[in-house]
């Protein structure tokens, strides 16, 4: 097989005492969905931390494109175009929609001066593509919606040319309409060669739109599967139980 | 949950005030400002907004004011600071010393020599700027909280001062020194004008250029009509304000002592008059500068950023521990730059200098619409706190209230003013 986009070898992390994540091993490659499925606590979101740079792990190693990598904060993570949308959408309340995308990437002027009229001509570019109804560019995202909100953040991920993204939850707050627009919007940077690591809570979900399937419980790896080879009640088996469905194991 | 609610709004149907883009909380305030003068003004008989009282009005808020302006940050980030009164003592004492004792006797400059004064503020300076590099540290990466480290501060600093002068009045200090004393320093009619007409031209560039940048992009900038109100408004008041500062005219025995002390004989009729302070000119740097920090630096836009959500700009790669430092060690700047202004103005360095400043400071920024919560808070706003503050508080004076019932009314004021400002917000639906 072809080398894999990201590799998490081995990766443990524990917060006093407790083993949050415990020797995971988890891999993603160019164009590919992979969902991360489990209980709250299951460490996905943990797991996940240690790649956007935001938890240091306590042992285990990241490749990127073969290569190791050392992510000690999420600059480090931006600067292998690793992006995370966020579950809490990590967005400055009191900022606008172009002072958040562009949130310690400023445009500058020649001056050294952030250039908020380039950063809000750009915004309104990436927003016209994601979400044409979004006018809101001089208000607080405060003011925004649950929705608005959710494309500013998915906004960020995507215009910074990402070639991993992380999205923890992207559909948690969001009604059905929306929930449509995010599942086109992955489908639509799958075919761009994305890849993509989506943490999920819903089974149907992920079993529309990953390809592979890693499921967590209690901070270890239950199993990686072939979405295609399993059904919802195996990955239902694996996420309550711990219960490895047959043979089906990806290699 | 759709977005269909949220479509662009016709031009046509905003009201001539949405269309100016103002600032309604600091429109109010403006508006709180100006009632309040006028009122202790017809109390008084025309005495509150003369000439005289509107120059001695704006020398005494510099010190302040200055301090406020670092004191946005710090509430901005979430901080607070407590030991602003106390640090401005320290600073004070550090310079006295300075410009008394140590250059004089070490270096040999004497007092009033051209190199006294600049030397001794930058020594001020480095030592407001360190020792608030050192409170946003022990906040920042040893997790302390603010309101502890500058209490400690507090009781510190003031002491520290106490012993860098064993508790003695320090007494006069270099002439150079003093020009930032009001008063002692002012740029006189001629310059005054001047400097007011480059700001207004400088005002006017600014406005214009924004807009520019603005069509540059393609989306809407405001009207033509309330552009050119917003420019005729700046300028009126630039101009306004150096017209009120430029009528006060110095004292006729005043004058004439100025001449003899220069050999000269003061010509029969001779008049002139103070013109714009040094302080108040340093006083306006500093404002400027603080804004274009908030509002067009990477700096200013973390600070606000993190404010906002401490746990997003980490995300987003903002070093906020560092991030901390810098706030402080700017406000310890400031307080080192007000340390200037008020021990000039008292011509001494006094153990008691810049007692309960801590609370002018932060009761300024908090009435100029600077949210503890943070996230939220203008340079301009927490000015115009300082300066509702020693409105209120000379107002009352010169109508007679007692000084007991004088701080009953502005600690009430305080209150009240956020108060307001919450349940305007409220009503705004803004956070």
């Amino acid at each position: 097989m072809a080398t894999p986009l990201v590799e998490m070898r081995d990766m443990s992390i524990s917060f006093g005492g407790i083993k949050a994540v415990d020797h995971v091993t988890v891999d993603l490659h160019p164009g590919e969905v992979v969902g991360l499925l489990g209980h709250n606590g299951a460490g996905k979101s943990t797991l996940i931390k240690m790649l956007s740079g935001a938890y240091q792990p306590d042992g285990g190693e990241i490749f990127i494109n073969g290569e190791k990598a050392t992510i000690t904060n999420p600059r480090d993570a931006r600067t292998y175009n690793i992006e995370t949308i966020y579950q809490t959408l990590a967005l400055a309340d009191n900022l606008d929609a172009a002072s958040n995308l562009f949130l310690g990437r400023e445009l500058v002027s020649p001056l050294g001066l952030v250039d908020d009229a380039a950063m809000e001509a750009e915004t309104r570019q990436i927003m016209g593509r994601l979400n044409p109804n979004f006018q809101k560019f001089s208000a607080p995202v405060s003011a925004l919606s649950g929705g608005q909100r959710q494309s500013v953040a998915i906004a960020r991920a995507v215009y910074f040319n990402a070639r991993i993204l992380i999205m923890d939850e992207p559909t948690a707050a969001l009604g059905p309409h929306e929930t449509q627009m995010v599942s086109e919007l992955i489908h639509q940077l799958k075919a761009e060669g994305i890849g993509i690591f989506l943490i999920d809570h819903d089974v149907h979900q992920v079993m529309e739109l990953c390809d592979r399937a890693s499921v967590m419980k209690n901070g270890r790896l239950v199993g990686t599967v072939n979405v295609k080879d399993v059904t919802d009640d195996d990955l239902l088996g694996m996420i309550i139980l711990g219960k490895h469905p047959h043979e089906s194991e990806a290699a | 949950m759709t977005d269909t609610d949220i479509r662009p709004v016709p031009v046509s149907r905003k009201n001539p005030i949405q269309q100016l883009e103002l600032d309604m909380r600091l429109l109010g305030m403006v508006g709180a400002f100006l009632v309040l003068c006028v009122g202790f003004d017809l109390i008084t008989d025309g005495r509150f907004l003369t000439p005289r009282n509107i120059f001695n009005l704006t020398i005494q808020t510099v010190s302040v004011a200055i301090m406020a302006c670092g004191m946005v940050f710090v509430i901005v980030t979430r901080h607070i600071d407590l030991s602003v009164g106390a640090l401005l003592a320290t600073c004070s004492a550090v310079m006295a010393m300075t410009q008394t004792a140590i250059l004089p006797e070490m270096l040999g400059l004497g007092l009033n020599h051209p190199l006294t004064a600049p030397v001794t503020i930058l020594v001020g300076l480095l030592t407001g700027t360190l020792i608030g590099a050192f409170h946003g540290w022990m906040v920042g990466y040893l997790m302390i909280p603010a309101f502890i480290v500058t209490l400690g501060g507090l009781l510190v600093w003031r002491n520290v001062g106490w012993f860098l002068t064993d508790g003695q009045t320090i007494g006069p200090l270099d002439q150079n020194f003093m020009i930032f004393g009001g008063i002692n320093g002012t740029l006189g009619p001629t310059l005054s004008w001047i400097l007011g007409g480059l700001a207004a031209v400088a005002a006017v560039i600014l406005q214009w250029n924004g807009r520019r940048a603005k069509e540059k992009h393609g989306f809407s900038a405001k009207p033509m009509w309330a552009e050119l109100t917003l420019s005729g408004i700046m300028v009126t008041t630039i101009m306004g304000f150096i017209w009120i500062l430029n009528s006060y005219e110095i004292p006729t025995a005043r004058l004439r002592r100025m001449f003899e002390a220069r050999g000269e004989v003061m010509p029969e009729g001779f008049t002139d008059t103070y013109g714009l302070p040094i302080s108040v000119l340093l006083l306006i740097a500093v404002a400027i500068a603080m804004t274009i920090i908030a509002k067009r630096t990477r700096l200013g836009r973390y600070i606000f950023a993190t404010g906002g959500n401490p746990d997003a700009a980490e995300l987003s790669g903002i070093n906020t521990r560092l991030l901390t430092v810098k706030v402080f060690a700017l406000m310890g700047a400031l307080t080192a730059l007000s340390a200037v202004v008020a021990s000039s103005r008292l011509a001494n360095h006094t153990n008691d200098i810049g007692t309960l400043d801590e609370l002018r400071v932060i009761a300024a920024a908090v009435i100029g619409g600077t949210a503890l919560a943070g996230g939220v808070g203008t340079i301009f706003g927490a000015i115009l706190g300082a300066l509702i503050m020693q409105s209120l508080q000379s107002g009352m004076a010169m109508v007679g209230v007692d000084a007991p019932y004088q701080n009953i009314v502005v600690g009430a004021v305080l209150v009240i003013a956020v108060w307001i400002d919450i349940v305007y917000r409220k009503r705004a639906g803004i956070n």
